[in-house]
């Protein structure tokens, strides 16, 4: 009889090895999948990484993939951290997309500078409203937030519809229901051949690590992730703490948006979130919502998705496959946790030195 | 020719790397009650469930009734005849006593007016009085437990496993309950009962088997042995059982409770009408079953829950109605050391440094938090109290018990309080950890800290405590001065019988 068993805490060296063993697995796993499809797999992983990295414009575009995910990322690290379980990056994205783009469309004639700051301003508030509603109810009433926040990414969605439809409807697109482009000075001007998205995004990150890990802030979030029983008997403020956190999880969310539509889409659609919001909550745990792991992986996937659309040109492998190899990897990378905290024994058998666990299966 | 009911021959179980239990041997026969006995995390438990299905051992075999078993699920250990009754009760809240005897039986149902009669019988066979037709929902712990036992009888198993029943009863209650395991003895059954008071061990059992860290220690007849050879033998070495008391030096008043009343959540009264007095340089000892209010007192006291009517006063400020914050803004200095100390007194993933400024860190100015008083607090404390920890950023909640209290306890102390709340302080401690304990908190009597002590141990609040209040349904059914009172004196106040001595 086999049987499941808790393991002791292992180090963090060990951790890693068993991530990464599990991470070589879900290669090898990806390939067969393609090896069934009748590609060679070397030949696809190595299009992918070529792809991603050949020239300099190939780079450049997988930074561009990367910048909206790794903001994202980080917006929804505030929350996870308190065991606020906001799923509505997508919504927030969308808001802070759409309060930056009324500036874009309607005060193009802002000098630069004023008209950013204008923007950043629209996609912070936009954002951190938009998070705000779920954890203003949640404290309030003790409303289910993962419910709430999935929600409103729907409301928040069909409001670029309406958008789109009625008032802000470009009257040159022949009828064609969308959204006028942005006025090219409205857009952000572009650093080392990519949009300055990037240097926001790492101003991000820093600041998010030092916020998390060095002010009295950041010890709040992690006092009330930890148990809110221990933070009220610190003499917190919970519900100001929950709002706060949600307010800039939002608002760093919403800072994605407006990166989006102003740096890369220069224009406002329903697809400018586009699932970010959903894989910035892998990433995010991928990184063990620690803002320096989460630029890591944001970069990878960034170079999975990437790499992808360079097989489907080259290769004519629907861009679908790389997100089945994408699930793939999720699949290992967070299954292995299991293996993290438990281990099988057999019953009968003398019981192994607990710690050295394997990866597989 | 006397077999075994059940025998234990080296068995083994380990978790993960820790070693649970180590090669244990341990046998009851028919028609004798088995105690035993080990401190907190010797191995009791794990042991009796593989005795009841719910572990299997690694190594090792068990025989029931002289023939080897193998023990996969709770539903085998019932087929074998082992009933085991947990300190949490497994009873359906809204079904009737007889539907919960008769739920999960093998065969079919009785109808309804046999089994009342058979339920009535078997109770009234061990002398239980006991209403079929009564709700759990309605009934009181020992009532529920009385069901339990019933439940097992029922099935005719005649091997009954009992975890610390005693924990939740009043001294009556487990009178009574003492009275129907004898009574189970005299009929023929094998009854293993796991407690760490040992009184009860004294008073109930025929032979006592003692665990030690996992490992097994031995197994003596009762009536050969005494309190003070049973404790070595569970700790290891001798133990001066003693705690040293001094006599309170100058109390003061320092809180003043006024008709305090407390709600629970769920609106049913927790404290009805509690006046009383903190004194400074004197430990208050709190006595009565648990659920009497006690938790929500500490918690009404600390600022942590509301009141509904009543006063706490500090000289003429009322701290009801105040958060902690506000009430150590007026200058009250309140140490509280929760009953629930990884889930209310500590953040179980930090370490020692990040638990230390839980209630200091705002005190700085400016954005950033300051780690450099917490860690040298941290370093300082594991060198005062002897804390074992690999390092002061390990979270503590892969420290052992006893060191966890004593960062809680340490801080708290640390905070110089003027008042100190304690709630159950050496619940899952060892005894070593808990003199410890007991001796912090005399050091702090005579400091002049005034210390309130919610404790389980009648034996333990008699020795440390200067008065005593004891509590039963949330009312206070009486002060009384612990050097002059009896345990039977505090054992009737705790069901709201006798009159109270105001002392």
């Amino acid at each position: 009889m086999i049987r499941v068993v808790k393991t002791k805490e292992k180090s963090s060296r060990q951790m890693m090895l068993i991530r990464l063993g599990a991470f070589v697995l879900a290669l090898c796993a990806g390939g067969l999948f393609v090896l069934a499809l009748g590609y060679n797999p070397l030949e696809i992983y190595g299009t992918i990484l070529s792809g991603a990295f050949r020239s300099e414009m190939a780079i450049q575009s997988t930074i561009k993939f990367m910048i909206p995910l790794l903001i994202a990322a980080l917006g929804v690290t505030l929350s996870f951290k308190m065991k606020f379980w906001n799923i509505g990056g997508e919504g927030q994205i969308i808001m802070g997309a759409v309060f930056a783009s009324y500036f874009a469309l309607y005060h193009a004639n802002w000098p630069f500078p004023v008209l950013f700051v204008a923007m950043l301003l629209g996609g912070i508030v936009g954002g951190g409203l938009w998070a705000l509603i779920p954890a203003f109810f949640k404290t309030r009433f003790g409303t289910n937030e993962t419910l709430f926040t999935l929600m409103l990414n729907y409301i928040a969605l069909y409001l670029v519809s309406w958008l789109q439809e009625g008032p802000w409807r470009d009257p040159n697109a022949n009828g064609f229901p969308k959204i006028p482009s942005f006025a090219p000075d409205t857009t952000l001007p572009k650093v080392l051949g990519v949009q300055m998205g990037w240097i926001i995004a790492l101003i991000l990150t820093a600041v998010l690590f030092v916020y998390l890990k060095y002010t009295k802030h950041g010890y709040e979030i992690a006092v009330v992730g930890q148990s809110k029983a221990t933070a009220i008997y610190a003499g917190m403020r919970v519900d100001r703490i929950v709002m706060r956190t949600m307010f800039l999880s939002g608002a760093v969310a919403g800072i994605c948006g407006m990166v989006q539509v102003t740096g890369s889409d220069k224009t406002l659609t329903t697809g400018v979130a586009g699932g970010v919001g959903f894989t910035a909550i892998i990433i995010a745990w991928l990184a063990q919502l620690n803002p320096l792991g989460s630029l890591v992986i944001a970069f990878l996937f960034a170079v999975l998705e990437k790499g992808a659309s360079v097989v489907q040109s080259e290769f004519g492998l629907a861009i679908d496959c790389a997100d089945v190899l994408q699930g793939v990897i999720l699949f290992f990378v967070l299954g292995c946790e299991f293996f993290i905290r438990y281990r099988f024994v057999i019953d009968g058998a003398a019981p192994k030195k607990g710690g050295k666990t394997d990866a597989a299966h | 020719m006397n077999q075994y009911a059940i025998e234990c021959r080296q068995v083994t179980k380990t978790f993960g790397t820790v070693v649970a239990n180590d090669g244990i041997d341990l046998n009851v026969r028919y028609g004798e009650i088995l105690a035993l006995l080990g401190e907190n995390g010797s191995g009791k438990t794990t042991l009796m469930n593989m005795l009841s299905g719910v572990y299997h051992p690694d190594k090792g075999k068990i025989l029931v009734d002289g023939k080897e078993v193998s023990i996969r699920s709770p539903e085998d250990a019932m087929a074998l005849g082992i009933g085991m009754i947990y300190q949490h009760f497994k009873l359906v809240d809204v079904f009737t006593a007889m539907d919960n005897i008769a739920l999960g039986t093998p065969g079919g149902r009785l109808p309804v007016k046999a089994l009342r009669e058979k339920v009535r019988e078997i109770g009234q066979s061990v002398g239980l009085e006991i209403d079929p037709d009564q709700y759990v929902y309605d009934m009181s712990v020992s009532e529920k437990q009385t069901v339990e036992i019933l439940k097992v009888l029922y099935r005719g198993q005649r091997i009954l496993i009992l975890d610390e029943p005693t924990a939740v009863l009043t001294p009556q209650e487990t009178e009574k309950l003492f009275a129907i395991l004898r009574k189970m003895r005299e009929q023929g059954c094998a009854v293993i009962i796991i407690t760490h008071k040992l009184g009860e061990v004294m008073e109930i059992s025929d032979r006592v088997s003692i665990l030690r860290k996992g490992k097994y220690v031995g197994t003596v007849v009762t009536a050969e042995t005494n309190e003070k050879e049973l404790t070595e033998r569970m700790v290891g070495r001798p133990v001066s059982l003693a705690i040293q008391r001094d006599e309170p030096q100058d109390p003061q008043v320092i809180l003043k409770a006024i008709d305090l009343t407390i709600r629970k959540p769920d609106g049913s009264v927790a404290i009805d009408d509690l006046s009383f007095e903190v004194r400074t340089g004197e430990i208050l000892g709190i006595a009565g079953i648990a659920g009497s209010g006690q938790k929500e007192l500490c918690e009404a006291l600390a600022g942590l829950c509301p009141a509904q009517k009543g006063a706490v006063l500090y000289h003429k400020e009322n701290l009801i109605g105040k958060s902690p914050r506000e009430i150590f803004q007026l200058g009250v200095h309140l140490g509280f050391v929760p009953e629930d100390r990884l889930g209310m007194g500590l953040v179980a993933s930090m370490g020692m440094v990040g638990n230390m400024m839980l209630k200091t860190y705002d005190q700085t100015k400016g954005p950033f938090i300051d780690k450099k008083p917490a860690r040298a607090q941290a370093e300082q404390l594991v060198e005062q109290l002897r804390i074992v920890t690999p390092s002061v950023d390990t979270p503590v909640r892969m420290m052992s018990g006893g060191n966890v209290q004593k960062v809680l306890l340490g801080r708290e102390i640390a905070s110089d309080p003027q008042v100190l709340i304690t709630a159950y302080p050496v619940r899952g401690l060892d005894i070593n950890s808990s003199y410890t304990v007991y001796d912090l908190l005399g050091e702090q009597k005579k400091k002049g800290v005034a210390i309130l002590y919610i404790g389980e141990d009648l034996d333990v609040l008699l020795e440390l405590c200067d008065r005593i209040l004891v509590l039963c349904h949330g009312q206070a059914t009486g002060v009384v001065d612990a050097r002059t009172t009896t345990k039977d004196e505090i054992a009737l106040l705790m069901t709201g019988g006798g009159k109270g001595a105001q002392a």
